[in-house]
């Protein structure tokens, strides 16, 4: 590391540190002022601004989110006991439906989001943009001084010392299987909470993990078996917990407690202001920092990949993908007053796709709105089958996605802790599968829930299945322990265990893809590094070794496996020739009359 | 039928998984360096920190209960080939049946004063691996003696942890026996422009002891005296056989087996670096300590030795009949550092009187294309690549086919085996055949499995 790249690591971690610090910088002071903004409906303003006043709130300063929160919340039940209260007595006006009139607890968590925003007061809230540049920018700027230097290095594979390094080690299996569990358990837990106490969806959800448990150790008879290959080092690395719990505690606080980080929020004001003409959302500053994280990471893409083209444009793809069609064009939808969508964003990863609202919202938009829905439809039914039979999944999951945008940048740095054992292929095929079949059938619930007028299928509330789907798969395993386990688990948990879209895309490939990697004849040594780097847990390995063509459901065609083998083995390639035999065992026979065969 | 393989490398495990396929016979491996299998060329991305040494391991721990193939771990000092009974060095006895011979290579000695010191190895063995481990704390330079694969994988190895390393190159250039002139130059560029101090022509004298017993420092042949505190001896390997004297079997500088890899002594067999064919095919080496051929010993030594044991039938390539050990077509691969290289058939130091050449060379000095053919009847005779991949089967079906060198030329680019989107410099190389020969030849076919395919389903040559 030269000097360059000790000061720009070093402007990193300040960045980080001030980033961190921010949310405990402001104060915040309840108003009249914030309370209009965060309370739209009159009687309930009218409410909560009393109840307010009465519990003493308004006017006074609190130290933290973690005080004015709770103290809010106080108040807005006080409101809702009085127009409850009012609502019986008949003191409600009479061209009021009463649900409008009274206050749903469902209504608090956007109400303390805005609140606690618009009543920071202190050095973030008055200078938004000096922050947004002393922390984001700051942290931009340290990012690329640490990854331009490395431009002037050989071109190679850089994996030195990755297994040294105390961020990038992972996770001994004790240490693994206990955030694993204490996440999964956490999650469940507070999933009994979201859903206000209906402990259905979350007692089925842990039967359905311990029926796969059981199916895994005893039926597939993994319990006896160590496996030898889980990326897990006899010692842990300390900086990857760290960075895992980090991420872990932001995915938390975005998803369910916005309000504790409303300093953040506050910082991407200005820029949401100029892209949109409005102020920013939490998911504003998720798509921002997602957008933002791509892009440094991609330049550091460039950097390690100076010598393959494929790794150049790959990323290029990425980079592209996500700051046009993720960022940049939804904002500006918004700025137009036009339905803001992810063109590229497909279902079933984008789940809310035939969510009644979204539907409505599409056909009521007029022209542009019907287009959006006949191209989300089109994309599922027609995109996703005929260009994965020419080019395979990767086409979409390292080249376009989003959630791949992130794994192949952010993430490349942890690829090599995927599981590898034979044991996570099994949980992986049992819970990705499981996740596509629940997507499937909640989404059939909606269509008929919406077609029909009804609410309930066979006694299930839709509603309910579509809130379960959108905690427990949508924010819980696609952000917390997608992104949050980077550090942890490598860089494709969700893609790999998860997401319903990359089983579909899967299935296709698996069955009916030109796609595969091609193994050279005889030059494989068997070294592993093509099975350590992918990111998919795929042992690759094991097909090279016996010259077979790698043909895997789960492949996302990063390419990377071909990038790190000394020997020149591997290769991405697409034929139609051999599609019917691509995928058989032994293709090439080591020795024979004529030496090297071909035998299909 | 219980047959015992000693040595569980590539030769040896290929052999069992063989076996195993093939026959229900019992099956142990035995091996005093390690409890499993490992990727003996994979030894230094444990060093570097590219994988650790799990994940060299081909195979989880529990296949080979799975498969039936019993692991022991044990140091065989003795063979007593009358009573089919093999002796550890704690006492422990293993009968068999059948015996293959697959115990690998040791590194090469010359008698230089000072080699039995500490902090002197070569780099074979895991011990090995542990011994460069246990010395690089704090070490201030190491020093390498012999200038062939292994060393300058020891180069990189050290300089991956940022340890000066002087290379010390008996020859005038690097590998030159093996790697024609340009390409040879090439590799030392490359070593050079690493920061590695590359002394070519140059021998190591002795090993100076500091004083406890520790290498502190070499001498070279030109007197000059380099301080170090590790020095690897890495000028080649020979098969690792010395328990075997005087027991017996028949024995040159590896054990001798016939081209059904049988040894003089009914019922054992050899493969692997170990092993010396006493009738080598014309062009090779009796023996030839490559990954791939141990591989192909393995399979071909697990074939005969279930023949031989009543199993006639699933997969051996012709019924009721012994399988000659047969190598093919040479092929081999390394990677120097950030340079790949893939040869193919046969690519000579220095050309002999009937051989011509094409060499292109990248601009960049990374990457070189050469092709030999026979300068009279014209057919092409090998592949020397570096930093290009070029695929096997291609290569191989028209050195077989003894294909002439400009229908090689013209269908070049079914054998690129580069990724996606690299650029292709077959037209180049075509180019320069041109202006060598005078002709106008043009590029027919480009990169592409399905050129690839359609070429090798052909029956016959292009």
């Amino acid at each position: 590391m030269n000097t360059l790249q000790k000061t720009g690591l070093g402007l990193f971690i300040i960045a980080l540190l001030l980033f961190t610090a921010t949310l405990g910088l402001d104060n915040y002071r309840l108003s009249e002022e914030s309370l209009s903004a965060a309370v739209g409906n009159e009687y309930h303003l009218e409410a909560v601004t009393e109840a307010a006043r009465e519990s003493g709130m308004l006017g006074k300063e609190y130290g933290s989110s973690f005080a004015f929160v709770p103290a809010f919340k106080e108040v807005l039940k006080a409101a809702q006991q009085s127009l409850n209260e009012k609502a019986k007595e008949g003191e409600a006006p009479d061209d009021v439906s009463e649900w409008e009139y009274k206050m749903g607890s469902w209504l608090f968590k956007d109400y303390s989001f805005i609140a606690t925003k618009k009543s920071s007061v202190g050095p973030v809230a008055e200078n938004p943009l000096l922050f947004f540049f002393l922390t984001i920018g700051l942290g931009i700027v340290g990012g690329l001084l640490y990854i331009l230097p490395k431009f002037r290095a050989i071109p190679g594979i850089k994996h030195n010392h990755i297994f040294h390094r105390p961020m990038t080690r992972g996770l001994s299996l004790g240490w693994r299987g206990f955030f694993l569990g204490a996440t999964v358990t956490g999650l469940l837990l507070y999933g009994v909470f979201y859903m206000n106490e209906h402990y259905f969806w979350p007692a089925l959800t842990a039967v359905i993990a311990l029926i796969i448990i059981v199916l895994v150790f005893f039926f597939q008879k993994q319990a006896k078996r160590s496996p030898t290959r889980s990326a897990s080092p006899q010692v842990t690395g300390w900086l990857g917990i760290l960075a895992g719990v980090y991420l872990i505690g932001f995915y938390i606080l975005l998803y369910w407690a916005p309000q504790h980080i409303t300093s953040w929020i506050l910082m991407a004001d200005p820029l949401s202001q100029a892209l949109n003409g409005g102020e920013a959302s939490q998911w504003f500053l998720y798509g921002l920092l997602y957008t933002l994280v791509i892009l440094v990471m991609g330049v550091r893409m460039f950097a390690k990949y100076m010598h393959n083209r494929y790794q150049q444009v790959r990323t290029y793809s990425v980079m592209f993908f996500q700051l046009a069609f993720a960022f940049l064009i939804p904002e500006i939808l918004v700025r137009l007053n036009l339905p803001s969508m992810d063109l590229k964003n497909i279902w079933p990863l984008n789940y809310t796709f035939f969510f009644d609202w979204n539907i409505n919202n599409l056909i009521s938009s007029g022209a542009i709105g019907i287009f959006m829905l006949v191209w989300g439809i089109i994309l599922v039914i027609v995109a996703v089958p005929v260009i994965t039979y020419f080019f395979g999944k990767r086409w979409y999951c390292s080249w376009v996605c989003g959630c791949g945008g992130l794994a192949e940048t952010m993430g490349d740095p942890y690829r090599q802790l995927s599981d590898k054992s034979l044991r996570a292929w099994q949980f992986e095929r049992w819970i990705i599968h499981g996740v596509l079949v629940f997507a499937v059938v909640m989404t059939a619930m909606t269509l008929y829930t919406y077609f029909s007028g009804e609410r309930t299928v066979l006694g299930f509330s839709s509603n309910n299945v579509r809130t379960w789907y959108g905690f427990i798969i949508g924010s819980a395993f696609a952000g917390v322990v997608g992104t949050g386990f980077y550090p942890l688990m490598g860089n494709r948990v969700w893609c790999r265990f998860g997401c319903p879209l990359a089983a579909y895309l899967g299935l296709v490939q698996r069955f009916r893809s030109r796609f595969r990697i091609t193994t050279n004849g005889g030059q494989c040594i068997s070294c592993g590094n093509c099975s350590a780097y992918c990111e998919m847990g795929i042992d690759v390995r094991w097909y090279a070794q016996r010259g077979q063509d790698v043909v895997r459901a789960s492949c996302v065609g990063c390419g990377v496996c071909a990038a790190v083998c000394p020997r020149g083995v591997l290769r991405l390639e697409n034929s139609s020739m051999d599609v019917k035999e691509r995928a058989q065992a032994l293709r090439v026979l080591q020795v024979s009359k004529e030496g090297v065969e071909l035998m299909n | 039928m219980h047959v015992v393989i000693l040595g569980n490398g590539i030769a040896g495990i290929t052999a069992a998984r063989f076996i195993r396929k093939l026959s229900d016979h019992d099956v142990t491996v035995i091996s005093a360096e390690t409890d499993h299998f490992f990727s003996r060329t994979a030894l230094m991305y444990v060093y570097m920190g590219h994988m650790r040494y799990e994940d060299i391991k081909p195979y989880e721990d529990w296949f080979w209960k799975k498969n039936r193939i019993s692991l022991v771990r044990a140091y065989i000092e003795h063979i007593d080939f009358d009573k089919k009974m093999l002796y550890g060095n704690k006492g422990e006895k293993v009968a068999y049946d059948k015996l293959l011979l697959a115990t690998g290579s040791a590194p090469n000695k010359f008698g230089w004063p000072g080699q039995g010191l500490e902090g002197v190895s070569g780099l074979y063995s895991y011990q090995n691996l542990q011994n460069m481990e246990r010395f690089s704390d704090g070490l201030q330079r190491a020093v390498i003696v012999g200038g062939g694969l292994i060393g300058i994988e020891m180069a990189e190895m050290f300089h991956s942890r940022h340890i000066p390393v002087t290379f010390l190159v008996r020859e005038e250039s690097y590998w030159d026996m093996v790697l024609p002139p340009e390409e040879s130059e090439m590799v030392n560029r490359h070593i050079r422009e690493n920061g590695i101090d590359l002394r070519l022509s140059t021998e190591l004298k002795e090993i100076i002891d500091d004083g406890q017993g520790r290498a502190c420092a070499v001498i070279t042949n030109t007197g000059e005296r380099i301080d170090c505190g590790y020095v690897g001896l890495t000028a080649g390997v020979h098969p690792n056989i010395s328990f075997l004297k005087n027991s017996g079997l028949e024995m040159e500088k590896g054990i001798l087996a016939n081209e059904y890899l049988e040894t003089n002594i009914p019922d054992v067999y050899a493969a692997g670096d170990c092993m010396q064919q006493s009738n080598p095919r014309p062009g090779r080496r009796a023996i030839e300590a490559v990954w791939y051929t141990g591989r192909m010993a393995g399979e071909t030594a697990a074939y005969n030795i279930c023949l031989s044991s009543g199993i006639s039938t699933g997969n051996i390539p012709q019924d009721g009949q012994k399988v000659a050990y047969d190598p093919g077509i040479w092929f081999n691969s390394a990677k120097f550092m950030d340079i790949e290289y893939q040869v193919y058939g046969d690519v000579k130091a220095r050309p002999e009187e009937n051989e011509a050449a094409v060499y292109w060379e990248h601009p960049g000095g990374r990457k070189s294309i050469r092709l030999v053919y026979d300068r009279t009847k014209g057919h092409i005779l090998g592949f020397n690549l570096m930093g290009v991949r070029y695929r096997h089967e291609v290569c191989e079906k028209w050195i077989r086919e003894k294909t002439h060198i400009e229908t090689v030329l013209q269908n070049l680019g079914a054998a690129n085996f580069d990724p996606e989107f690299y650029e292709e410099y077959e037209e180049e190389v075509i180019r320069l055949y041109n202006r060598q020969s005078g002709k106008q030849l043009h590029l027919k076919k480009r990169r592409g499995l399905a050129e690839a395919l359609r070429f090798l389903r052909a029956s016959g040559s292009t």
